[in-house]
């Protein structure tokens, strides 16, 4: 494997048992980072308001990145749209720390997804199961997260794709050397990630979860369900109390195996966002690109 | 032996399965009753030292730890791990462990594009792989300061008393050697 594709799985692993929020101004990425977040997301609208805007959504301007780049230590990322390898370049350019190429925004290509190895920045990507995720990988993914539903504070999409990779993940485990060759084919993916995956029991990158997470419960559910850190999207900033939360969220993912801890600090956070049920959307952002 | 793991965030699996593969007893500290366990040694693994310095100081966990550091508790520091035991780090003013008399530089080579592997040479040891993701590295030590590795003209790797602060990632490569030279320095050989 390549020395750059090593070091960018690399900083995935630093990552871990962090949580990774979303920001759009510095002032917020600053309370992002005082709160304890491992890393931060700039974007010029949160997936909430994206959602409620409708119409086109693209990569953030280059200024407003800069800008949160300026205003903290810790890596900071920024999305692009599927396929759009131009934004990507863009990025790279401005020495993003990580592009995630998010079905957040709007796709920019229905088939292919960006090739991800001819890049020296690192790539997170979406997936909703074992095939999508490992496709990505081989694209050159360095780092994962489930899709979730972005936007709506509702938390079951996130579970439903975790839940999906690590029972696939467990079969997977379990297979005989041929009945691999016919799940390669399946997943549409190399045998060698297959192979991977059997005897590591694990993806060859770090797994995040994502799309949904608004309480410290929440992050705490998908880490005991596998997820290895937390993005939170529109959870912290649609609140009420975007401080509290965003530090209540970062300790609930430092120790989610203890309820009591927990429950402490799931007290008085005041309002969270308001949320749209899964069955009240119209657009499912995680259906995009697969 | 038993080793104790900061793990609030960041690479402290991969530290626990180095000390695992030494045959080395090792446990993580999340909260302030952990670490009032018996212990011999410590590990500050890497990750991002603002969030790890916010769960210290909201827990309680720094004072105490900082204590048992003076009080000669050996101490592994890598990356961010280095940037908590730093006296002065020259671009972030946070409170942290402040237990070695060393200067470092935060982000020192730049952001990810930054990132890189070298071989290098480690007193006492030789040539070991060393991976740098988004490092800090020395830029001032004191006499009673041991400079154990130098890379492009900047102090890496450095050892005062039973303190040991590491601006690569052991804990990523195969190469065992970095911990069993800890090992050896909790044993006080």
């Amino acid at each position: 494997m390549e020395d750059r594709t090593i070091l960018n799985r690399n900083l995935a692993q630093m990552l871990k048992g962090g949580v990774i929020m979303d920001v759009t101004t510095p002032e917020q990425a600053k309370i992002a980072e005082a709160a304890g977040a491992c890393a931060v997301m700039a974007l010029e609208r949160i997936p909430a308001d994206i959602r409620a805007a409708g119409g086109v959504s693209r990569m953030s301007d280059p200024k407003m990145i800069k800008g949160i780049q300026a205003a903290v230590s810790i890596p900071v990322m920024a999305k692009c749209r599927i396929g759009h390898f131009a934004e990507a370049q863009i990025l790279e350019a401005i020495e993003i720390d990580y592009i995630d190429e998010s079905e957040v925004l709007s796709p920019a290509d229905d088939v292919y997804h960006i090739d991800k190895r001819k890049f020296n920045v690192p790539f997170v990507c979406g997936a909703k199961d074992l095939g999508e995720a490992l496709r990505r990988i081989n694209e050159g993914a360095t780092m994962i997260r489930t899709k979730g539903e972005p936007g709506t504070g509702d938390v079951i999409q996130a579970v439903r794709h975790m839940r999906m990779m690590q029972s696939e993940i467990r079969r997977l485990v379990s297979m005989s050397e041929d009945e691999m060759y016919e799940a390669a084919k399946q997943l549409r993916v190399p045998y060698e990630l297959v192979q991977f995956v059997h005897e590591n029991g694990k993806l060859p990158v770090v797994n995040f979860a994502a799309g949904g997470v608004a309480t410290p419960a929440d992050a705490a559910l998908m880490m005991q369900l596998g997820a290895e850190g937390v993005f939170v999207g529109s959870g912290i900033f649609k609140s009420g109390d975007p401080v509290k939360r965003a530090q209540a969220i970062v300790k609930a993912v430092t120790n989610y195996n203890n309820p009591k801890i927990l429950a402490e600090l799931s007290e008085d956070l005041g309002e969270a966002m308001v949320g749209i049920n899964e069955s009240e959307i119209q657009l499912l952002m995680a259906e995009r690109g697969k | 032996m038993r080793i104790a793991i900061l793990a609030l965030q960041g690479a402290f699996e991969e530290h626990q399965k180095m000390l695992d593969s030494l045959g080395v007893e090792s446990f993580l500290i999340r909260k302030l009753s952990d670490w009032q366990q018996p212990k011999d040694g410590l590990i500050l693994p890497g990750g991002e030292s603002t969030a790890m310095l916010r769960i210290m100081n909201d827990e309680g966990l720094l004072e105490p730890i900082q204590k048992e550091i003076n009080d000669g508790l050996a101490v592994f520091g890598t990356c961010a791990g280095m940037i908590l035991l730093a006296k002065e780090v020259e671009n972030d003013s946070r409170n942290r462990l402040a237990t070695m008399d060393i200067t470092v530089l935060r982000n020192a080579y730049g952001r990810q594009l930054g990132s890189f592997f070298v071989n290098e040479n480690f007193k006492g040891i030789g040539e070991v792989p060393m991976t740098f993701i988004r490092a800090p590295y020395i830029t001032k030590a004191k006499e009673n300061v041991e400079i154990l590795s130098s890379h492009d003209g900047h102090i890496v790797a450095a050892r005062q008393g039973k303190q040991l602060a590491i601006s690569f990632h052991p804990e990523l490569n195969e190469d065992r050697r970095i911990h069993e030279y800890f090992i050896k320095m909790v044993k006080g050989e």
